[in-house]
């Protein structure tokens, strides 16, 4: 029912038909399908309840970085549904409250450990970059990934990307994605999906997969942990039915579902920019953009696109309350003044099933705090961020970092830098790699010139150390 | 330059330069609507008249109008969909522009003439259509129509269907 059968970019081609159970209801997935999207996809908007008000919660981030599709599978509580891929016979159930653990679980499989001499966590476009680099110097390092598939959110990128020529200008970033996980797939890198690395100690690395604690011990570590979606304070954020916008672009991009009929966006930066448009080619009506800077902060091409079909966008404009019962209804929206106070009367109210946040993302720096590096709050990039040397590496020697979760920028420079910290490490094992570091650096140097990127290079002088 | 930051759309005025009648009467020409210092090139590299130049990559693309000739190969790979051509054949105004939507419109077909605020100003006829090819995935579509001065204005077209 929320099939998107044409798109003008993409081909969507569904897996074998499962069966999976849902608070005892027989539902339907696709073959390498995840659970939220499955039932998403056949009409269900509530997927959890807030702990002590019982208040209905849908899918926020569908990239597993949030705790809204926390559900009970096969009798375990709180497992991210948007991430874990819907096997045959399977038991999903909502819970309440925390949800409580059953008093038999059936015996995990051993723990097993593996050495490595470099291990990845992330398989982003600095995460990927990163491991081909390894790769090109005859090292073969570990990708650990959460996600049933690589390539971080490159995957959902549909437009043409920037840049020069070198960094595949004009080609679009699922494309680019899809080159990086070839290079991957086709040579002898190893990486593990759908799991996630908790907790590190020292040279050891804890991760779960499958029912399964794994220990990788490894020398070095790379963490390329991308970023995740704010969230706003405003009533009713959190009914069913506001997503991140990034959601939205999992939902249409990844899987070919429609996440609503008819979307408000909030944000006019590139996200809210380029989700918006990429909602019209799935055949979503887009009823408007509200920014609450006086003026659009995405580039203006990016704007000029949306509005060629008709689509306002509202500067000096926020967000005031969502309605609805079990799903978004109505969205209102006012004015606000240059103090950004709102300025009364001025409300508009939008009959919309769908309200996207694209307002900002936070580098998702939990593994890096846990590991003891030091962090540093910078606005500028996002938020708390790792104190690190220009070779990316952190205050914790062994461990360097690459792409969003050092400052949220572009994809094109989450390659490079995943290449220069790479590079970086190399150095550290003996191998020549100090001049092709330092051309990579310039190179990130000039892909930063234009007025955009002003407030992240002030910002980088706040953590970048010797 | 007006408010188009504030709404999102430029106004003719706001176009950095067009060029002469004459020049688009031989054949359609190239015209930027790229107005922001982003670090993008694809323009410039994918031209083989070397009609688009631009100060390091994050300069804003400058068309030598005389050099162009009219191919669309940069309209086709333009990141930001920011480029047009215009041109006059006959009595006939004419407007190449991308397009990245469904349907894609035949060769033949009568559309709206959309203008950068989506808004109608028009009828025309669909003159060329070449298909998406499979790397740039955009469509490019040539439309003509009777009011020659709408080739300022003309950005998007709508399927009359």
């Amino acid at each position: 029912m929320r099939e998107i059968n044409i798109h003008p970019i993409l081909q969507f081609s569904h897996g074998k038909e499962l069966k999976f159970t849902f608070d005892g209801k027989t539902m339907k997935a696709y073959e390498g399908e995840t659970v939220a999207m499955a039932l998403y996809r056949s009409g269900i908007d509530i997927f959890s309840e807030s702990p002590k008000l019982h208040r209905p919660r849908g899918m926020f981030c569908a990239i597993g970085k949030c705790s809204s599709c926390m559900m009970r599978v096969n009798g375990i509580p709180n497992v991210r549904t948007c991430i874990l891929p819907v096997r045959e016979e399977m038991v999903v159930e909502k819970h309440e409250g925390f949800g409580k653990l059953p008093d038999y679980i059936e015996k995990f499989a051993e723990p097993f450990e593996i050495n490595k001499e470099v291990a990845i966590i992330g398989s982003g476009p600095a995460g990927l970059s990163a491991a081909i680099t390894f790769k090109e110097f005859g090292i073969k390092a570990l990708i650990i990934e959460e996600n049933p598939q690589l390539g971080g959110q490159l995957i959902k990128q549909t437009h043409k990307f920037f840049g020069s020529e070198k960094e595949k200008a004009g080609t679009r970033g699922f494309e680019i994605a899809r080159d990086l996980i070839k290079n991957i797939e086709n040579s002898s890198i190893d990486y593990i999906t759908n799991s996630t690395a908790f907790a590190i100690d020292e040279n050891k690395i804890g991760v779960f997969r499958n029912n399964q604690y794994m220990k990788i011990y490894t020398k070095y570590l790379l963490i390329a942990t991308g970023a995740a979606e704010k969230m706003i304070p405003f009533p009713g954020n959190d009914i069913p039915g506001v997503f991140g916008a990034g959601a939205a672009q999992t939902l249409m991009n990844v899987f070919g579902i429609k996440p609503g009929r008819s979307v408000l966006m909030i944000g006019a930066g590139n996200v809210g920019l380029i989700v918006s448009y990429q909602l019209l080619q799935a055949g979503i009506e887009v009823k408007a953009v509200v920014e609450a800077m006086p003026t659009i902060g995405g580039y203006f091409v990016h704007a000029a696109k949306l509005r060629r079909f008709g689509v306002p966008i509202l500067t000096s404009t926020t967000i005031k309350e969502v309605r609805g019962n079990l799903r978004v209804e109505k969205a209102i929206t006012i004015s606000i003044d240059k103090k950004f106070k709102e300025i009364p009367g001025t409300e508009i109210e939008w009959n919309v099933d769908t309200v996207c946040l694209s307002t900002g993302l936070i580098p998702s720096v939990n593994l890096l705090a846990q590991a003891g590096c030091k962090l540093k709050y910078v606005t500028s990039l996002g938020g708390f961020v790792p104190v690190r040397n220009k070779d990316f590496q952190t205050t914790n020697k062994n461990i360097f970092v690459a792409g969003d979760v050092t400052g949220i920028e572009e994809a094109s420079t989450a390659i490079l830098e995943g290449h220069i910290a790479a590079l970086a490490i190399l150095e550290k094992m003996g191998l020549k790699t100090k001049k092709l570091k330092i051309e990579s650096i310039k190179n990130l140097n000039n892909l930063r010139g234009s007025p955009f990127s002003k407030k992240i290079i002030e910002g980088l002088k706040e953590v970048e150390c010797e | 330059m007006s408010n188009y930051l504030k709404y999102g759309y430029l106004e003719v005025k706001d176009v950095v330069s067009f060029p002469s009648l004459k020049m688009i009467t031989k054949h359609p020409v190239v015209v930027s609507e790229c107005t922001q210092e982003i670090p993008c090139n694809p323009c410039v590299t994918s031209c083989q008249f070397q009609a688009i130049s631009m100060e390091g990559i994050n300069g804003i693309p400058v068309i030598n109008f005389e050099k162009c000739s009219g191919c669309g190969k940069c309209v086709s790979i333009c990141p930001g969909l920011a480029l047009f051509l215009i041109g006059i054949k006959g009595k006939k105004g004419l407007v190449t522009l991308p397009f990245e939507m469904l349907p894609v419109p035949l060769k033949g077909e009568k559309v709206y003439l959309l203008d950068r605020k989506g808004k109608e100003i028009g009828q025309g006829d669909v003159l060329r259509v070449i298909f998406p090819d499979k790397s740039t995935k955009s469509a490019v579509i040539t439309v003509s129509f009777d009011n020659i001065e709408l080739i300022k204005s003309v950005r998007n077209i709508r399927s009359l269907k």
